[in-house]
Formats: structure tokens, C-alpha cells, sequence
């Protein structure tokens, strides 16, 4: 802790406006003696949550032919029916963060006028992808551009019923190379950039506002403080918090049993290890065993650590591919990306009378839902490593960089393999979602050791996934304390391997991903409560301009 | 012999601490050693206090009650963890060498199966500090 004086006494962190409420964290908590291990669990959310994932795994499985379109339809309706309102949701949003960044509302430091940051810059924003995106990115950084681009190159197809059937964004752009280029690629960073980014910001910031400023507990349902007051601390919380580790479990759960199908593909390309259930529980079962290996370790030697490597190795393979590939074009394709960004994003964004349905509600409405349905666990891990920056910093260091840098692994990763593929390397457009990173890697020289790079990026951030989300379920089903038992950290972890490969081999996981996915819309509605919530939060609390700054103390 | 003796203390359970704490106040009083009571706190709002300066008062008030009750000279010590349910043993034993101490009395509790796996405070402490601990079960 840089913060502390030769006494080894933290120094006071000034003006903050906590507020002032009867809950005694942990009052609801149960701590018992389970065998020789002890336990600290919130009363209702630790019980129902757990038992609603086995119930909903159980379901799944014996009634696959019923469940599993069932899930997959709700989700297909919440993403078709809503389609303007996951998009005006998340314009909400980004335009709440944006006014946050320019308004004196920036100015309010979280935890207090006076507290310091936990962490460096480094280990926050290594911290900010390994949870948020980074293995989003090593699958979609070269497939997405090309799906844009070679749907946009296609143009507008018009089916028999009058309705669009081409997957192209707006109005496409047919045959034009060079404009279905900047429209892929706008319609890339649309999806990895300003949005997803403000969705957990809001999150985030929510969560660390009504933690370390107000003193609430650190847990979803405090947000929602302002609007249901006391009655947050009941069953409307209990409610909450348990749609959160619903949420976050079986988005992780899902994504594990997933994330082992498309590992086990490159692991099939690069070495010749065959693609069988054996190998995929296999590799569940060592990325969970590596995740615990790290939740063992805590926060600062296990998470932040693999963070750590992982952003140097991700950095080292984005330099190799900016060196090596084609230089000038990625970075004048950096510029003109991001200035395609600019031009299109308002007809991107725009909620309704939208004629690009399939894109509109297929790519983007689904993408908000699964962002959305994300938030919770993300927005959680970003909140707990920032205390102590001020809220423009965390909006700058939460929404600006992370998008900035999406726009250059984008560019970088995808426009290079979109301008592969138009000379003629059909090889990467052919091949299949997992693989298009490697086929790609294999265009360029040194491709073993790329390639080797690639796949370990892939399994750490799993890793770094699956532990954070341990450590977040942990903390939402304890009430909010952060230093349960370590056996319950153990046993989400454990849990999440185990449902992973429950559903990977009875068959499920795309019905229950569908169900983790439609969360993202009663997690919306929360969302937009929760802006109104940040904007009375911030209006109560003192402001600072830097650290150990004399506060403007509010006499209130 | 000692001088300056480190007692961790944690505020959530304060009445499991009344032997070690008796412990420490007879031993300081014996060798006239000073008690730096070390309590650990977490920067997220906790069961024992919702911010670190609230912790920081809250440790204050019982080292000063402490102090008044035994006349024993006592001292407050705040380490803010980050994740105090897997660093708090590896944080005390750094801790005790910062401040210079002689000797550390700890409460802990009698070993079980459990503690094969996941090591106690007290175990750890006793095992990894070149300093002498006294574990009080």
C-alpha cells in the first residue's frame, strides 16, 4: 500500500458522503462449521442461487427437446422484439459516460477525496481486459471484420417476403472494396468499442461509488439503494444478487464449454490433438484446475499476475503482427477505421426504423444482451481495483483506452486478414471461427511460435475469466464481504468447471447460453436504473482534483 | 527479553480474543514491552467498518482501552489487504518485520483436518516468521 505513513497507519481518505443506513454488512450471513471447513454465506442468495444452476442444469438436460428451444427462442425474441431497446439502452449509456468524462461530477474520487489507487495503471488495465474482453478479442479480432466485410462486398438481397436476407450492416456497399472495408470495419469497432465498454463502466462505476464512498456493501443490490432505500437489504436484493450469480455462473459456465470446443480446434490445427469429448474435459478440466491454482494464490499473486503476462504476451503478438505485417497500412488503417467509426456510428446506433434487420438485431441487439448480461461480473472486478481514481479518470481508463485499443487489435488483427483475404487468401475466410486466428498467424512469418503464443493467450484469459468470476460469485453470495472462507471461492470455481462439462457432454450449452444471454434484459432495465442512481450518488459526494488535495467538503 | 510485541487482532471477533489478548497484556507487562496491535482491513466497507478510516478509529479506540484498562503501552496498526482471506499470513509475517517486532502472541484455534489443506493463521505465521510466536489455542 503506497499510501501508508511510517506508522504503517493508512492515511485518512477525507471527504466522502457515506450513507447513513442500519445494515450491518454480513447481518444475513450464515457462518457455519461444514466438516472441517468453515463457511460465511448470505442467508437466502448463497442457497437459492446455487440451487436454481443445479436445478436449471438438471431441466436442461432431461428435457433438452423441450428447454433448449425454448431458451433459444426467448432469447431470439428478447433480441429481435427489443431490439430498440438494447440499442437505445446502450446509447443511455455511453452518453451517461460521455457527460461524466466533461462534467464536475468527474471529479468526485472514489473512496474518498483523499484516497490513493490500489493498483498502477498497469496492473488496473491488464486487470480491465483479462475480465472484460481479451478472449473475446482472440476470437472475433480477425473473424468479425471479414463477416462484415464479405457481407457488405455482397450487398443488399431482398427475399421473397419483401424483408432484407443479407447479414450486411446499413445499407452495405456492393462490390465497392474500399467501402465495405471502412463499413466492416466501423461495424466492427461499433460492437468492441465505446458500448460494450460504457455498459461496464456504468456497472463499475455504480458498484464502486455505493461501495467505497457510500459504504454499502460490495454487491450488486447496493446500487439500487436510492430507489428501493432499506428495502435493498430484503428480498428485493435477495433477488438481485441471486440474477447476478445466475448470470455470471452460466455465462461462464457456458463460455468454459465453448471456449474448450474452440481451444480444442486450434489445438487440433497446431498439433494434431484430436477433437473428442476426452480432450475437451480434459482441457475444462486443466483450466479450472489452473483457475484454482490461481484463486488459491488471491488477487494480487494469482489474478493480477496472469493479467500481468497476459497483456505483455497479447502486446508482444499485436507488435509482432504491427512489425511484421503490413506496417503503414494498420496504421493509416488505425485513423481511417477509426474515422469510419465516427461517420457511421450514428446510423449504427440509431435504435429504430432500422432496414438492416439482420445485422441490427442479429450482431448488435444480441451483443448488447450478452455485454448486458455480462455486466454484473465484469462491472464488479473492474469496481473492486479502482478505488482511489477519480471518476474521469476511471471513465477515461474504463471507456476511452479499452476502446482505443479494441480499434487497433481490430485493425491490426482483422484489416490485415480483410486485406488477406481480398488477395486471395481464401484459406481464412474458409476456416472455422476458432481457427481463422491461426489460419491468419500462418500468412505471416515465425508462425509456430505466433501461433504457440495465440493459443496459450486463449487458455489464460479463461483462466483469468473463470477466477475472477469466482472470486466475484464468492463475494455477491458472502454479502458482500471479500474475505470469506477461500473453500467457497474453491467450490464456485469448482462448480463452474463442473457444469461446464456437464453441459458439454449431456448437450445444453447453447440452450443455457441463450437463457445466460436473455438476462442481459431485465440487467438492462436495472442498468438504466442504476444511471439514475450514479448521477444522485455523484451529486452528493465531495469532489477532489487530485490526491491529498484539500477537498471541497460539502456541509451537508 | 521483548520489547515490542505484535498482537494481531481481528475486530469481527473480538470475543475469541480474550486469551491471547490476556496472554499479551501479562507477558508486556513481565518483559514491560510495548503491544502494537496489528488489525488487517479491507478497503471494500466490511462487516467492522465501511471505510479504512473508520477501521483506523475503531482499532484506535480498543488499543486506547487496552491501554487504559491494564496500563499497558499500546500502539494501532492498520495494513489494508487486498484480499485478506488468502494474504492475511503472508501480510502479518512481512508486517511483524516492518515494525520491528520481537515477539508475536496470536490467538488460534486447536488444528484440524481442514488445516492440512488450507493452512491457519496461526500455523502459517509460526512456521514462516524468524521471529517467536506464541499461538494461543
Amino acid at each position: 500500500m503506497g499510501s501508508e505513513a511510517d506508522t504503517g497507519i493508512e492515511s485518512p481518505d477525507g471527504a466522502a458522503n457515506p450513507i447513513d443506513t442500519e445494515y450491518e454488512i454480513g447481518q444475513d450471513n450464515i457462518q457455519a462449521e461444514i466438516g472441517p471447513f468453515g463457511l460465511d454465506v448470505h442467508n437466502p442468495v448463497f442457497l437459492i442461487s446455487g440451487l436454481a444452476i443445479v436445478a436449471f442444469v438438471f431441466l436442461t438436460l432431461a428435457f433438452q427437446e423441450s428447454v433448449g428451444p425454448m431458451f433459444n427462442d426467448l432469447r431470439g425474441w428478447l433480441t429481435s422484439s427489443l431490439d430498440w431497446f438494447f440499442l437505445s439502452a446502450a446509447n443511455v449509456f455511453v452518453v451517461l459516460c460521455l457527460f461524466l468524462i466533461v462534467s464536475p461530477l468527474g471529479r468526485v474520487r472514489l473512496g474518498g477525496a483523499d484516497a490513493t489507487p490500489d493498483y498502477s495503471y498497469a496492473g488496473w488495465f491488464a486487470m480491465l481486459f483479462a475480465a472484460g474482453m481479451g478472449i473475446g478479442l482472440m476470437f472475433y479480432g480477425v473473424s468479425e471484420p471479414i463477416s462484415h466485410f464479405t457481407s457488405s462486398m455482397g450487398g443488399i438481397a431482398v427475399g421473397e417476403d419483401g424483408l432484407r436476407t443479407d447479414w450486411a450492416p446499413l445499407g452495405a456497399a456492393a462490390g465497392d472494396a474500399d467501402a465495405a472495408f471502412d463499413l466492416g470495419m466501423a461495424a466492427t469497432i461499433f460492437h468492441w468499442g465505446l458500448h460494450p465498454w460504457a455498459i461496464y463502466a456504468t456497472v463499475a462505476l455504480a458498484l464502486a461509488l455505493f461501495s467505497f464512498n457510500k459504504g454499502l456493501p460490495l454487491t450488486i443490490r447496493s446500487i439500487f439503494y436510492p430507489i428501493f432505500g432499506e428495502r435493498v437489504w430484503g428480498w428485493t436484493g435477495h433477488l438481485i444478487d441471486i440474477l447476478a450469480v445466475f448470470a455470471t455462473l452460466f455465462g461462464l459456465a457456458t463460455s468454459l464449454g465453448f471456449g474448450a470446443e474452440q481451444a480444442n480446434a486450434g489445438l487440433d490445427y497446431l498439433f494434431g490433438i484430436s477433437v473428442s469429448d476426452t480432450s475437451k474435459v480434459f482441457l475444462i478440466v486443466g483450466i479450472t484446475g489452473v483457475a484454482l491454482i490461481s484463486v488459491l494464490a488471491g488477487l494480487d499473486a494469482g489474478v493480477k499476475r496472469l493479467s500481468e503476462i497476459n497483456m505483455i504476451l497479447a502486446a508482444l503478438l499485436l507488435l509482432f503482427v504491427v512489425l511484421v505485417g503490413p506496417t503503414m497500412e494498420i496504421i493509416t488503417g488505425f485513423f481511417s477505421s477509426l474515422l469510419s467509426y465516427a461517420q457511421y456510428l450514428p446510423a449504427l446506433s440509431n435504435p429504430v426504423g432500422r432496414e438492416d434487420a439482420n445485422f441490427s438485431q442479429g450482431w448488435t441487439s444480441f451483443y448488447w444482451a450478452w455485454w448486458i448480461s455480462w455486466s454484473p461480473f465484469v462491472g464488479m472486478f473492474i469496481a473492486r481495483v479502482s478505488r482511489g481514481r477519480t471518476v474521469r479518470e476511471f471513465i477515461t481508463c474504463v471507456l476511452i483506452i479499452p476502446s482505443l485499443v479494441c480499434v487497433l487489435w481490430m485493425t491490426a488483427f482483422g484489416g490485415t486478414a480483410v486485406h488477406m483475404v481480398t488477395e486471395g487468401v481464401t484459406a481464412i475466410a474458409e476456416a472455422g471461427l476458432p481457427i481463422k486466428l491461426f489460419t491468419m498467424l500462418d500468412q505471416l512469418p515465425l508462425q509456430a511460435i505466433t501461433s504457440f503464443i495465440g493459443i496459450v493467450l486463449v487458455i489464460v484469459f479463461f483462466v483469468t475469466s473463470s477466477d475472477s468470476g469466482s472470486l466475484v460469485i464468492d463475494t455477491i453470495t458472502a454479502g458482500g464481504k471479500v474475505d470469506a472462507p477461500v473453500p467457497q471461492r474453491v467450490f464456485w470455481c469448482t462448480f463452474e468447471g463442473l457444469v461446464a462439462i456437464a453441459l458439454l457432454l449431456g448437450g445444453g450449452l447453447g440452450s443455457l447460453q441463450a437463457m445466460a444471454v436473455s438476462t442481459g434484459f431485465p440487467f438492462a432495465i436495472v442498468l438504466l436504473m442504476a444511471c439514475y442512481s450514479i448521477i444522485q450518488g455523484l451529486r452528493t459526494e465531495p469532489k477532489a482534483v487530485g490526491a491529498n488535495s484539500e477537498a471541497t467538503v460539502s456541509k451537508d | 527479553m521483548y520489547q515490542k510485541m505484535l498482537v494481531p487482532v481481528d475486530l469481527a471477533h473480538v470475543e475469541k480474543l480474550d486469551k491471547a489478548i490476556k496472554t499479551a497484556v501479562d507477558l508486556a507487562k513481565h518483559y514491560k514491552a510495548e503491544i502494537s496491535l496489528l488489525g488487517v482491513g479491507t478497503n471494500t466497507p466490511s462487516s467492522v467498518a465501511h471505510t479504512p478510516k473508520e477501521f483506523e478509529q475503531k482499532l484506535q479506540a480498543f488499543a486506547e482501552d487496552l491501554a487504559s484498562k491494564h496500563g499497558v503501552s499500546t500502539k494501532a496498526v492498520v495494513h489494508i489487504s487486498h484480499d485478506p482471506a488468502v494474504d492475511l499470513s503472508k501480510e502479518l509475517v512481512a508486517k511483524a518485520d516492518e515494525l520491528g517486532a520481537d515477539v508475536i502472541v496470536m490467538a488460534s484455534h486447536v488444528p484440524g483436518i481442514a488445516d492440512h489443506i488450507f493452512a491457519s493463521h496461526g500455523g502459517y505465521v509460526a512456521s514462516h516468521s524468524d521471529l517467536s510466536v506464541f499461538l494461543v489455542r
